[in-house]
Parts: C-alpha cells; sequence; structure tokens
C-alpha cells in the first residue's frame, strides 16, 4: 500500500494525465453526439452575451452589404405587391379574391455566432422557442437556403449550417425539375456543394439555377445555387454535379426561419401511413 | 508571487479574447488557423505544481471550447499538452538554481530552447486536436495539411509574442 502510494506520487504527471484527458473526452464524445445540447456552447449566457456584444461593433463593418441586401430584397417584394401586376381579367380577379391559407411563416433572426472553417459547421442565431422557432424548422437567408435549426433554448437557437457533413436536402434542377439532393464537398469549401443522386435523364446546363423541391423544410423555389461543374466526379450510378452556393456564409447576417405551418400534419399522416404498412406486412 | 498571478491571468484573458475575436476568424488557404492560446499553458511558470497545471490546462480548454461550440475537443488537447509540457521540462531543465520564480519565456531560456520547445508542444496539440476533430481517415491527407500548415502559423506567431515582450537580460 505504502509502496503504491510512492509509486503514484512519483508518477503524478501521468495519472493527472489520464484522469483528465479521460474526462475531457467523455465531455467531447458525450456532448457533440447530441448536437451540442449543453451549456457548454454558444448559447448560453455569458459567451451568447459576449458574442452579441462583439457582434454589435462587427455589424458596423458590414453595413454596406447588409444595406445592400436589404434594398435589394425591398425591391423583390414590391415586385411581388398586388399593386405591380396589372390585372386584365376577371378571372384573375377572382383568385386575388380568394382567402388563402397561410402555410408558411418566417421569422426574421440575426445571426450572433457563425462558423465556416470546420467540418461540422453549426450558427447561433437570436431567436429561440419563446419567439416560435421549434426544433427541425429550415433556416434562409435574402440569397438563399442556410440550414435547419436544432437546438432551441428560450432565447437563442442553434443552427446547423448547410457547411456541415450531416446536412443533406433535397432540390431540383430549374429547368426540368429533375429531383436530387445537394450536400457539402468533402473538400470543406464553403463555397462549393455536391448535388448528387439526379436521374441520368436530367440534363443539365452549366450555370443552370438549382432550387429546393418543396419535399424537404423549404417552400419550393428557393435559391440554393448554381451548378458550376458538370462531371466532378465519374463512374456513379447517377448524375452529380458540383454546386456554388448563392450564399456567402463568411457574411451571413440576417437569416429568416420557416415555419411550415402543416408540417405536423403532414408528418402525423405519413406516420399513419408507415403504421399500415407495418399492419399489412404482418 | 501576486505579481506572477496577476500576469498569468491578465495574459489568460486577453490570449483567449484574442483566439476568440481575432483568430478564429482567420483561416489562410482554408488550411492554417492558429491556435495562439496555448500559449498561456506554454508559460506558466516552472515551479507549478503538477496538479495546478493540469486543472489550469484543463479549464482552458473548456473556455475555449464554450466559444468554439466543441466541448472536451479543446480540452482534452490542453490536457495532453500539459503533459508534454511536464515531460518536457523534466528532460530539458534542472529544476534547482532559480532565483526568482522564472517562466519559461524567450527572454529567459534563450533563443533556441524556446522555439524547440514550442516547436515540440505546438506538434503534440495541434495534432491530436485535428485529428481528434477529423476522427477518421477518410481525409488524413487534408487534416495532415491542415495540422501541418496551422502548427507552422501558431510557432510563428509565439516567436512573434515573445520578441514583442522581450526583456533584456533576466538571466545574467
Amino acid at each position: 500500500m505504502r509502496n503504491l502510494l510512492i509509486f503514484i506520487t512519483k508518477y503524478n504527471a501521468f495519472f493527472l494525465f489520464v484522469i483528465f484527458e479521460i474526462s475531457s473526452l467523455i465531455i467531447y464524445v458525450k456532448y457533440n453526439a447530441f448536437q451540442k445540447a449543453t451549456f457548454i456552447s454558444s448559447a448560453n449566457d455569458v459567451t451568447g452575451n459576449l458574442y452579441s456584444r462583439i457582434n454589435g461593433f462587427y455589424d458596423y463593418l458590414s453595413l454596406k452589404d447588409v444595406n445592400d441586401s436589404l434594398a435589394r430584397e425591398n425591391a423583390n417584394l414590391r415586385n411581388q405587391l398586388k399593386s405591380s401586376f396589372y390585372i386584365d381579367t376577371l378571372a384573375k380577379r377572382k383568385v386575388t379574391d380568394t382567402i388563402y391559407k397561410q402555410q408558411y411563416e418566417y421569422i426574421t433572426a440575426k445571426v450572433i455566432n457563425n462558423s465556416f472553417n470546420r467540418s461540422y459547421n453549426y450558427i447561433t442565431i437570436n431567436r429561440g422557442s419563446k419567439d416560435g422557432i421549434a426544433v427541425g424548422m429550415g433556416v434562409i437567408s435574402s440569397a438563399g437556403i442556410v440550414g435547419k435549426v436544432v437546438n432551441v433554448t428560450p432565447h437563442m437557437a442553434n443552427v446547423q449550417s448547410m457547411l456541415n457533413k450531416y446536412s443533406r436536402f433535397s432540390v431540383m434542377l430549374a429547368k426540368n425539375k429533375e429531383i436530387g439532393s445537394i450536400q457539402w464537398t468533402d473538400e470543406l469549401d464553403q463555397h462549393k456543394g455536391m448535388l448528387v443522386d439526379v436521374s441520368t435523364n436530367a440534363q443539365p446546363t452549366l450555370g443552370e439555377a438549382v432550387l429546393t423541391s418543396g419535399y424537404s423544410l423549404f417552400p419550393e423555389g428557393i435559391m440554393v445555387g448554381k451548378v458550376s461543374n458538370l462531371h466532378p466526379k465519374d463512374g456513379a450510378v447517377s448524375l452529380n454535379m458540383e454546386v456554388t452556393f448563392a450564399v456567402d456564409f463568411s457574411k451571413l447576417q440576417y437569416v429568416n426561419v420557416v415555419d411550415n405551418k402543416f408540417q405536423n400534419e403532414q408528418d402525423a399522416l405519413e406516420a399513419l401511413q408507415k403504421k399500415d404498412d407495418q399492419n399489412s406486412n404482418h | 508571487m501576486i505579481r506572477t498571478v496577476t500576469i498569468n491571468i491578465i495574459r489568460f484573458v486577453v490570449l483567449v479574447f484574442i483566439q476568440v475575436f481575432l483568430l478564429k476568424n482567420i483561416n489562410l488557404y482554408n488550411l492554417a488557423t492558429p491556435y495562439l492560446y496555448i500559449l498561456f499553458i506554454l508559460l506558466l511558470p516552472f515551479e507549478i505544481p503538477n496538479l495546478l497545471l493540469f486543472v489550469l490546462a484543463f479549464l482552458t480548454g473548456l473556455t475555449i471550447d464554450a466559444f468554439y461550440d466543441t466541448p472536451g475537443l479543446h480540452a482534452s488537447a490542453c490536457v495532453l499538452l500539459a503533459f508534454v509540457r511536464v515531460l518536457f521540462i523534466s528532460i530539458t531543465v534542472q529544476k534547482e538554481g532559480f532565483d526568482n520564480e522564472p517562466e519559461p519565456t524567450l527572454s529567459i531560456m534563450g533563443f533556441r530552447w524556446f522555439l524547440t520547445y514550442a516547436v515540440v508542444l505546438t506538434l503534440f496539440h495541434h495534432f491530436f486536436l485535428f485529428s481528434l476533430e477529423a476522427f477518421h481517415l477518410s481525409e488524413i491527407q487534408y487534416t495532415l495539411s491542415r495540422f501541418v500548415s496551422s502548427s507552422i502559423f501558431t510557432v510563428f506567431l509565439m516567436l512573434v509574442t515573445g520578441l514583442l515582450f522581450f526583456r533584456k537580460k533576466e538571466r545574467k
């Protein structure tokens, strides 16, 4: 027993090393597997507060870019106003009289922490469950899609960015509506994504727009990027192509969280279908 | 004693601040990201007890993790760094004969010793950090090039910092 104690005190550095290393590895493995659902993250009070202060300073530096994008978005919205359409038939007037039920609602949020140079990137935004944000909602910016919400606190939320190897969204080619999925490239380039699993019938052209398909969290037709290389990887069963993202992730300032009002209904319906399938198999 | 503690607290705050709000945004050629904050652990005094050294390294790592959203990643790399530091110092430095609580700085220990010290410790820390972050072998080439370029960048910044705070003739 005494010898053991002497042994431990003599090599105390090694034993301390083992103890601390194991505890930090436990933290690493445990919390990273659950999408950072922990207080050691940038959504906690201290770091969140510090980040928003520093952000206040950064905001001044990018005022010009933000103004430009706001002006562009304003112009876009103005184009969609009823007053900017010429109503030429009775039929059309009838359509405008119809009361639509709103399916998608947008919640504006500000980016208070952002990463884009790691393999798994996340964004923190300043809106949370109190503002109606829930896990699984899509996030877009004025330029295109950004990612999806993976973690929510009352006042903040973590967004799994498009620049994350877990991210995979259903998209389509603008011209012939061929469906595929978009994911990040293996080279970890913050401007490039990979569109995979496109049917071989599709005839994509260079520079063709890639839009969301409506099968994912986003409304149909939101910009994702442009096709920039038609043959990045040969030898695959289906077509794949390189896409340049429309969003510049390093300059992200304001985003919109998409709340699909029918999501619960759709999920319930699809769960019912699955249940039926299982029952008929037995 | 109190002076040493104050200096180290200031050093900790400044290095974490620089790391989180300045160096975090630097990403040369999509490869090199410097992690200068480990300089805090490197510059702790020689006679610090091992337990305190490991606790400080662990806490430094956790602080950086909180800002980087990677709980445990930097903490484990820093604990490894502390262990390598203990080994390196026990091999290269005689414990006796220090007058006034010297620290392993560039100005006290000389350029050659400090360069070896910084390079060895940075390589261990960065290698562990990058391989743990990637966690699989499929992008081994990319991970290795990130590791090498980031290490060079970090050591360069350490030397610049060391020369910036160079004080002449502390050790006769």
